[in-house]
């Protein structure tokens, strides 16, 4: 059993396909046609709604996601926001009013989509800031207005801070949630139709043993890889075990050695958490999917994954990430790089999951860079994807190095020759070129249609130039790179720093 | 809301009314007229319709082979799946089994060959979309394959072609080839482009009790899908009803390849007796439909030392898919557009329609005419880096002139030529020259990162290149309240038509937009309608409506001149009010003393655009009414490390006459641009080589997000030139021409690239420019340095 809001409408669903999307659910089940299907792949936005959920302060957190590629069963203890929730007594909602005084709607069929990502970002942001906007609407694809229009229309919604009609519900709302959160506590709730079934799990404990129980379960966590296989693939889980209400996965904890993150913490929550102490990072998961993906997805789905192309693995081998796996009750740690196997084979066992990814923080000096390059700025898979780590001794000879990459193999793996050439070479203009030759030794890409073999390779050795000449102001005195003061540098060596 | 209904009003307050202008009519920055319903989910699409509780869905078999004979399909297992109610076969098609639009060629369901993958074999009906899916799966079907043709050099070397060849002559090109100061030969290709309207192509049917089809179609023509529905299940038209309310978007792909899954649903409407409904999942339609035409373009040209062009030898060959489809009309608007702006003086242009096994390429904004564009704006670019000068001077240079040099490659004079004012007008105002200065300096210092550079015009001719397609119609009705209820032939895909034609009759009866609705196109309102194209909506199907209009008014006048006893000199329509010399009374008393005096409140409106023919045999005529014109500049960076890049900023100056609306108008250019930036930067289409396309979805094929669009992004309409035909208030299209703009893209991105070699090399750079065709012209051009790839062979 499951239960959620929908507006303000407690919703208990107990015999309902497990496979079911909530899109699904919002057209099919409750005729609530507001929400638009483009994709079915969450690439486009159009069936973008907002989650409401208890953070860990018990405070109401608003968030975009895509209906179309979210199982039912992530509603639980949440609230549900559709499109049709917005206009109130006939008086549109900010969002909706700046969308209609700023032309920001031609065909109409990405704007309820749109409008609910400016909703989500009205709720998180007080003021218009144009790179949010386009973080909030980078996955919501429209092929008519050329976009400058809602850009407009989300400056409106921004500057005009208006008490909407859910500010005034949100205490019931959080009491409501708290029930539904309290009534199910620390025990496992099913959902089951004929043979489908889900487990939503609790605990650790109790996901480990429904993992021995059931070995052939299929684990979601954000389910937006998952979700496709149904989707687009025709698959149908027999039984899935849900992973995004079990509370160890969801915890995290900093200090100035070490980051541990909770494997199924949202992409989005991770780059809050790792944005001030590697900026990169949180560079890169601005440019990751799409906030929408970012808010759902996790980051042990993007290394349990173990797509080839997933961005997080080569930013964490670069940082020489470990991993903690459990078994029943065992917990065994292991480095990320030797997680991944071949291409979608890693070294977890059956009946085992991943609880923690454990991330040093590396003593300063160091830098470190990622690189995504892809066809189109936001929203896109990498062609390749780069990580560079590096600390030089005070004589500039190369200390510590590990280049990661994405994209140019079955698996993200570190270019070892490469860094081989490198290691305890001076850092200079010359060794660079030399080590970037080695790059074919650790690599021989595929084509596709991302990027032809010799675009990936021609790339990779031109992106560790980049990353010499970005390291140009590191310095060896122990100033922190990633924190330096030398902005004005930093900021002209990207095309995303002239977006 | 003003007081038209409202009957008692003092006559001083009518009188005050009747001094005020209208607020919502011509020229008036109206909201679109759904903008209200989009924005709260309430407008519907058809797949937010209600179902029927005996409701199929459908799901095609598709070929999975390019090219080949079908040897046998089995559906016995799919039938034997609990919820399939039947499966279709090309055999079970009761009427004509082809629904080409122009010419045969397009069977509706593959009976003995399939030439492309993606071609549909079969359709599974079942009560649930996830059963008809899977039950798809379960149809058997064998195919020997035979030899494929998916390339369309290939093609043309083989005479493979859909259509005949066709040419446009002036003057001696061969002589003027031969005796020109320089020439440049060379080759270039163009790529396709998927339209991705959000809302994929969707039908739903319902049989009638006489044994014909309501169907409610997400299409840019309803009376093509009502004449092939007839045709496919074999009743006359009359038979059969075409409602299309809204689509999601449109672009082209809705003209004629809408048809497909409207026929496949009536068909198994007809044959079941039951409603059905066929919408496309994202990955299929983008597999099953056409798109824009890919091109490759062969030149040869002749200029003299200033850039002046002597002569020009252009072969377009397009790729036109498996069968005819739009490409006849598509390919001759790429040929009407290979001067774009320019005087041609002696040139020979043939468009080549090349058959491959792929899905049938179509209609999209432009129609050809971007591909044409293309093709003479790298030549521009081509001669200014040959004598290394700035591309913006051999632009103006060859521009067409007003008073000579005005005749085009196929015998129509450029009249009402704003180029030179409209350049002039957008090179200061965006101050190109001075930041042309800039961007060489900042080159010069900037290691790795590099700035371009381009202003690019557009001339767009206007109109249906098939002459007699310049037809609109519109049905009136005016209610004994006074709400009118308006019905043009043209079809709301986002562009605002429904409000232009609305502020059009709101105009003519001086009421305000809020008494006019404008319901769904429908085929038994306005019959024979032509498709809502080539960007003639408000031009053809205003005017209809502005005509039926003023046939009611008319009679309106003529009624009040003898009920009130004023002469019809003093009869005027304004604000919502009917002054009769002194007196003043509303609109909605005028139309209840109508009704009494019997006078008819219902009108019919026709339109045929004047004074165009074209003698396609001759290849020469007066094919367009008019012109519309367009300036553009782009700033962009490139990293030539990776081959990434960004739109800086983007200066448009558009030519629209006097706006209906400027609003939509806006809309329409922005949205048009960014489209076409797409089309030349990300958008790739990629094909495996078995046929198969393999950016079938928006994981693979990227359409413009928000972040691509210009970070300054300055649009400008051209105030005070109002159309100089007589257009619908003296207005110009506007859906087509925009998306052109984005050509100075595609030059500012080789601009940033030939600065590498101090822009004396024009950088080999094909369209799409993704990031990868970036970095290869970068690496092409650093290399070659100042020597030219054999291609480009020069002489002098």
């Amino acid at each position: 059993m499951i239960e959620f809001l929908l507006h303000d409408e407690k919703i208990t669903l107990d015999d309902i396909d497990p496979n079911t999307t909530v899109l699904e659910f919002l057209r099919n089940h409750r005729q609530l046609t507001g929400t638009k299907e483009g994709c079915a792949s969450g690439d486009c936005g159009a069936c973008t709604i907002c989650i409401v959920e208890l953070n860990t302060q018990n405070q109401l957190e608003y968030k975009s996601i895509n209906a179309c590629i979210t199982f039912i069963s992530a509603l639980h203890g949440k609230q549900l926001i559709s499109v049709e929730a917005l206009k109130q007594q006939n008086q549109l909602h900010s969002c909706q009013q700046a969308m209609l005084d700023s032309d920001g709607s031609q065909c109409g069929f990405c704007t309820p989509g749109i409008v609910m990502s400016l909703f989500a970002l009205q709720k998180n942001q007080a003021s218009y800031n144009r790179h949010k906007v386009q973080q909030a609407l980078a996955g919501n694809l429209c092929r008519c207005t050329g976009y400058r229009a809602i850009d407009s229309a989300a400056k409106q919604a921004l500057n005009s801070s208006v008490v909407d009609h859910f500010d005034p519900q949100e205490p019931s709302t959080r009491a409501l949630l708290l029930d539904i959160q309290q009534q199910s506590a620390h025990q496992t709730t099913q959902l089951i139709q004929d043979n489908k079934s889900c487990y939503i799990p609790k605990t650790a404990a109790d996901l480990a043993q429904l993992l021995i129980k059931h070995p052939q379960s299929t684990l979601v966590a954000g389910g937006t890889d998952l979700a496709i296989a149904v989707t687009q693939h025709g698959a149908s889980f027999n039984q899935l075990i849900a992973l995004n209400q079990v509370a160890e996965l969801l915890e995290y904890q900093k200090t100035d050695q070490q980051i541990t993150l909770g494997a199924a913490l949202s992409l989005d929550r991770c780059q809050r958490l790792m944005a001030d102490t590697f900026d990169d990072f949180s560079v890169l998961l601005d440019r990751f999917a799409s906030l929408q993906v970012r808010n759902q997805g996790t980051i042990g789905g993007n290394i349990a994954n173990a797509s080839p192309i997933g961005d997080i693995p080569p930013a964490l081998i670069a940082l020489d990430a470990q991993l903690q796996l459990q078994y029943d009750k065992t917990v065994r740690t292991m480095q990320l790089a030797d997680f991944f196997i071949d291409y979608r084979k890693t070294a977890l066992q059956t009946s085992e999951f991943i609880t923690n990814i454990i991330i040093d923080i590396p003593t300063k000096p160091f830098i470190f860079k990622i690189y995504k390059i892809s066809k189109r700025l936001d929203d896109d898979i990498s062609a390749l994807c780069a990580a560079c780590f590096v600390q030089l001794d005070a004589r500039n000879r190369v200390l510590k190095i590990r280049l990661a990459y994405g994209g140019m193999a079955a698996i993200a793996k570190r270019a070892v020759k490469t860094e081989q050439a490198l290691l305890g070479k001076i850092w200079s203009v010359e060794n660079i070129a030399f080590a970037a030759n080695c790059l074919s030794d650790d690599f021989q890409p595929l084509s596709d249609f991302r990027a032809s073999s010799e675009y990936r390779l021609t790339v990779a050795k031109n992106l560790l130039h980049k990353f010499f000449i970005e390291s140009a102001d590191y310095d060896v005195t122990g100033c922190d790179v990633t924190a330096s003061d030398n902005a004005e540098f930093a900021s002209h060596t990207r095309i995303f720093d002239y977006v | 809301m003003s007081k038209l209904n409202k009957t008692v009003i003092s006559q001083k307050e009518m009188l005050a009314a009747s001094a005020q202008k209208l607020a919502t009519g011509v020229g008036k920055k109206v909201a679109h007229e759904s903008a209200a319903r989009h924005i709260t989910g309430e407008a519907i699409y058809i797949d937010d319709r209600l179902e029927y509780p005996n409701q199929l869905h459908l799901y095609p078999v598709l070929s999975d082979v390019a090219h080949g004979v079908i040897t046998h399909v089995n559906i016995e297992q799919c039938l034997k799946v609990t919820g399939v109610e039947r499966v279709i076969l090309a055999k079970d098609i009761p009427g004509d089994p082809d629904i080409g639009p122009v010419l045969p060629g397009d069977p509706l369901l593959a009976a003995d060959k399939v030439e492309y993958i993606g071609q549909v074999i079969a359709i599974v009906a079942a009560n649930s979309l996830a059963i008809a899916k899977k039950a798809a799966s379960l149809v058997q079907v064998k195919i020997t394959p035979l030899e494929a043709v998916l390339n369309v050099v290939q093609a043309h070397n083989l005479k493979h072609y859909v259509m005949d060849p066709h040419s446009h002559s002036i003057g001696d090109a061969s002589k003027a080839l031969a005796t020109a100061q320089h020439s440049i030969k060379g080759e270039l290709e163009i790529g396709g482009q998927e339209h991705f309207y959000l809302e994929t192509q969707i039908c739903s049917t319902v049989p009638t009790e006489e044994g014909g089809m309501q169907v409610y179609t997400s299409s840019q023509h309803p009376s093509e899908v009502q004449k092939l529905v007839a045709q496919v299940i074999g009743v006359a038209q009359h038979k059969v009803i075409v409602d299309m309310r809204r689509m999601g978007g449109g672009f082209g792909g809705k003209e004629t390849q809408a048809a497909q899954p409207a026929c496949l649903a009536a068909l198994t409407s007809f044959l079941t007796g039951k409603p059905c409904k066929m919408r496309l999942p994202r990955e299929l339609d983008m597999r099953m439909t056409g798109k824009r035409h890919p091109f490759v373009v062969q030149f040869e040209v002749g200029f003299d030392d200033q850039g002046l062009l002597s002569g020009l030898k252009l072969d377009l060959l397009a790729d036109c898919g498996y069968s005819p489809d739009l490409s006849g009309s598509i390919v001759d608007r790429a040929m009407f557009h290979a001067d774009n702006a320019y005087y041609l003086g002696h040139a020979d242009i043939t468009g080549y329609r090349c058959k491959t096994h792929r899905a049938s390429n179509t209609a999209y904004r432009g129609f050809g005419g971007p591909q044409g564009m293309v093709a003479i704006e790298n030549i521009m670019d081509h001669i200014a880096r040959y004598l290394k000068i700035d591309p913006l001077t051999v632009r103006k240079l060859n521009y067409y002139q007003k008073s000579h040099r005005n005749l085009t490659h196929y015998g129509q004079l450029v009249e009402g030529n704003l180029l030179d004012e409209m350049t002039a007008q957008l090179e200061e105002s965006c101050e190109y020259q001075q930041r042309r200065q800039e961007i060489v300096k900042f080159n010069q210092q900037s290691s790795f990162m590099k700035k371009g550079i381009a202003l690019t015009p557009v001339k767009f001719g206007i109109s249906f290149t098939a002459t007699f397609l310049n037809q609109g119609g519109a049905l009136i009705h005016i209610y004994t309240d006074g709400s009118i209820h308006l019905n043009h032939g043209g079809t709301e895909m986002g562009q605002g038509l429904h409000t232009k034609v609305a502020q059009i009759v709101a105009e003519e009866f001086q009421v305000d937009i809020q008494h006019i609705l404008v319901s769904a196109t429908n085929t038994d309102k306005v019959p024979n309608t032509s498709p809502t194209a080539a960007s003639s909506g408000t031009d053809i199907n205003g005017k209809a409506a502005q005509n039926a209009a003023r046939t009611i008014k008319q009679r309106l006048i003529n009624f009040a001149a003898e009920h009130y006893q004023v002469a019809i000199d003093k009869i005027s329509f304004v604000n919502n009010h009917i002054k009769l010399d002194k007196k003043v009374i509303s609109f909605v008393e005028l139309i209840q003393q109508a009704y009494f005096g019997q006078v008819s409140l219902s009108s019919t409106g026709f339109y045929k655009t004047p004074k165009i023919f074209y003698d396609r045999e001759k290849a020469s005529g007066t094919p367009f009414y008019y012109y519309s014109y367009g300036m553009s500049c782009s700033e962009v960076i490139i990293d030539t490390l990776t081959g990434e890049y960004k739109v800086l900023r983007a200066d448009i100056l558009h030519d629209v006459g006097d706006s209906l609306n400027s609003r939509l108008d806006i809309g329409q250019i922005e949205g048009g641009f960014v489209q076409g930036m797409g089309w030349m930067t990300t958008e790739e289409l990629v094909w495996s080589d078995e046929g198969k396309l393999l950016t079938s979805n928006p994981m693979s094929y990227k359409i413009p997000a928000i972040t691509d669009i210009p970070n300054d992004f300055r649009v400008k309409l051209v105030e005070n030139r109002k159309n100089p035909e007589d257009t619908v208030y003296h207005s110009k299209a506007v859906g087509e021409p925009p998306f052109m703009l984005a050509i100075s893209v595609w030059c500012a991105l080789k601009d940033a690239v030939a600065s590498l070699n101090n822009y004396n090399t024009q950088p080999r750079l094909n369209s799409p420019a993704t990031p990868e065709a970036v970095l290869w012209a970068v690496q092409d051009i650093a290399s070659s340095q100042a020597h030219l790839k054999p291609q480009e062979q020069v002489s002098t």
